[in-house]
């Protein structure tokens, strides 16, 4: 009985616990996104998207920053995502249980979760300092380096949720390899290789840490790719560590704006991948 | 293939004079016609498979590049400091004598506080959505983690400088300060004034951080055990604690470090949510309370500063250094993950 009861107690115990860790953890994050939401909407006027970022001390806007990423995430998206869905392609299609497709997966892995200042610190070396100043294009550029890896991954995942059997249909039918892929498996796969575009695009506009040497900053419009270009989550982390009030009220806004087109991307990935799981 | 219907068509066409030498001139030229096309349908293949492969191998080279660059970067770091570099905790700009150690302290004790805090409590999260939670709430409830393990961290940074450090500044400090303070260990632990931002503050927002993903990482692998082992423990009678212990975690035990480095991952190379609560001081202090610097707040704060090839190079080493730890962490994490598929497939 006395057993009986210690293991019951046991289990009363450790089941109480994960509650109290469920509830703990989850109001964290609930308290994260309320104060974001509160502190945000404050700020968020017709003018956030109609002005420039003012000097300190006046009112002013976000424009020049969330045109700067839109721009940066543009073209990291455009440069990243064909060769993420080549090599994605080679490691479904072709190299499947080859050494290479062994490796790059690996490596991709770790590429996925790299620190992505060190990226930054890449792209500095390799084209900011050869070019003498910092621009949007190396921006892009070092965006482009972070939206590989989440591509790759996501291709090759949904090349291989293909069947075999539609490749060998289309094979008996005499297509060729090359178009059994394009009109077959991509199309098959369609959906999820969207999801990984969508969920890349959601992965790199909130990077700050490797525009901040890239990108640099501007204050002012700017549509000059070999000048440095404001990004949102720049001017959020320079604005935020600044005295002036006006400035830590659209770091706010700017946080919200960047949260929502972030969750917004993520559910719409999710909706397309409708009901499949593809978190890791 | 579609290119050889004209010429059969023709060759209907020509219809009733069907004469030999025409016959064996127009299947000739179907012949000529046909192997030109399966010519450029075998090049087009041979080209689509030689592009994909050089665009795995570009993946192979990024990885190579970023290490050659950032070891080219810091080579004057390295010949001016050697090993030192390392264990030494200057960091003075003026006389350009730098070193590493005050800030990869930095980066350890933050992320070891990250960890403390976020891996019981990610494992309590991921157990009770795999055994407790109702089900009409497990799903709903796994999406809102999935979907904040995706948030950028600049708003986890812009949050803790914010709400968390002076909420920590005025109430939870100076409890701790009072609290400790004859305890021997832990009076240097907690001691110092309560500034708000520091290390403590830096590996909480570490924590709330890596929670999702340890928390949602945790739950897939739980998933991976067959129902039938968990069936056969309750069967015989053992609780829902004793089927965690004893079954789930047994089994799972390789999946779940995995994940947890791969948080630990994070925590050692996130910039934003660090460098907006570390207070940028370039000291080793005993007191979690007083400010410190991580490698990545170094370099994120300095970079753009930095004047002179030394201090630029010596921020490029740090980068290294950061590099180094982390793929050996997310390499042991992948290694760990990856046996558990197997596991499971």
């Amino acid at each position: 009985m006395s057993l009986y009861a210690s293991r019951r107690g046991a289990n009363s115990a450790a089941t109480t616990l994960c509650w109290v860790a469920a509830v703990f953890g989850l109001s964290w994050l609930a308290l994260i996104l309320g104060s974001l939401v509160y502190e945000g909407v404050r700020g968020l006027s017709p003018a956030v998207f109609t002005e420039m970022t003012p000097p300190p001390g006046s009112k002013g806007g976000l424009l020049n920053a969330i045109a700067g990423s839109l721009v940066m995430t543009i073209i990291g998206v455009a440069i990243g995502t064909p060769l993420g869905m080549l090599a994605g392609t080679y490691m479904a299609e072709y190299g499947r249980y080859s050494k290479l497709t062994m490796i790059v997966r690996f490596i991709n892995d770790i590429l996925l979760s790299a620190p992505s200042i060190v990226i930054g610190l890449f792209v500095y070396t390799v084209l900011v300092h050869p070019m003498g100043h910092f621009s949007g294009i190396s921006g892009a550029v070092a965006l482009a380096l972070l939206v590989v890896p989440v591509v790759v991954r996501t291709t090759e995942d949904m090349l291989l949720l293909v069947p075999g059997s539609m490749r060998e249909a289309a094979s008996a039918l005499g297509a060729p390899r090359a178009h059994v892929v394009a009109k077959v498996a991509y199309r098959a796969a369609k959906a999820g290789l969207i999801t990984g575009v969508l969920l890349a695009v959601a992965r790199v506009s909130g990077e700050t840490a490797p525009l901040l040497f890239t990108a640099l900053n501007n204050q002012f419009w700017s549509s000059d790719l070999t000048a440095p270009m404001a990004s949102l989550p720049v001017v959020i982390f320079q604005f935020a560590l600044s005295p002036y009030k006006d400035w830590q009220q659209l770091a706010w806004t700017g946080a919200l704006l960047i949260t929502v087109a972030v969750l917004a991307l993520s559910i719409a990935a999710r909706a397309l991948s409708a009901g499949r799981r593809n978190s890791k | 293939m579609l290119s050889i219907e004209p010429s059969r068509r023709e060759l209907n066409g020509a219809g009733d004079v069907s004469d030999i030498a025409l016959e064996q001139q127009a299947s000739q030229s179907v012949i000529v016609e046909r192997t030109r096309v399966l010519a450029r349908i075998a090049l087009i293949d041979r080209v689509f498979y030689q592009v994909t492969r050089a665009a795995a191998v570009v993946v192979l080279i990024i990885l190579g590049g970023v290490i050659v660059s950032l070891v080219h970067g810091s080579w004057p770091a390295m010949q001016a400091f050697g090993f030192g570099f390392l264990t030494s905790q200057a960091w003075n700009p003026v006389t350009e004598n730098f070193g590493a150690a005050a800030a990869i302290y930095g980066t350890l004790v933050t992320s070891i506080i990250a960890m403390v805090i976020a891996v019981p409590v990610g494992l309590g999260v991921a157990t009770f959505l795999t055994e407790l939670c109702p089900h009409a709430l497990r799903r709903p409830i796994g999406v809102a983690i999935e979907l904040l393990a995706g948030i950028p961290s600049i708003i986890y940074g812009i949050w803790g400088l914010f709400v968390l450090a002076p909420f920590l500044q005025s109430h939870v400090q100076p409890a701790l300060i009072s609290a400790f303070g004859d305890i021997p260990f832990f009076s240097t632990l907690f001691a110092g004034p309560p500034y708000g931002i520091g290390m403590l503050t830096a590996g909480f927002i570490l924590a709330i951080m890596v929670l999702p993903f340890i928390a949602s990482i945790s739950r897939d692998v739980f998933e991976t055990v067959p129902p039938v082992l968990k069936e056969a423990a309750w069967g015989i009678g053992a609780t829902t604690w004793e089927v965690m212990r004893y079954v789930v975690v047994p089994y799972t035990r390789v999946g779940v470090i995995g994940g947890m480095m791969l948080g630990l991952g994070r925590a050692l190379g996130e910039t934003m949510a660090v460098t907006f609560v570390i207070g940028n001081a370039h000291k080793i202090s005993g007191s979690l309370l007083a400010p410190g610097t991580t490698i990545s707040a170094t370099i994120a704060n300095e970079f753009t500063e930095a004047v002179g090839d030394l201090y630029t190079s010596a921020l490029i080493e740090l980068g290294l250094i950061l590099f180094v730890i982390t793929f050996f962490v997310l390499a042991l994490a992948r290694y760990m993950l990856m046996r558990i598929e197997q596991k499971s497939a």
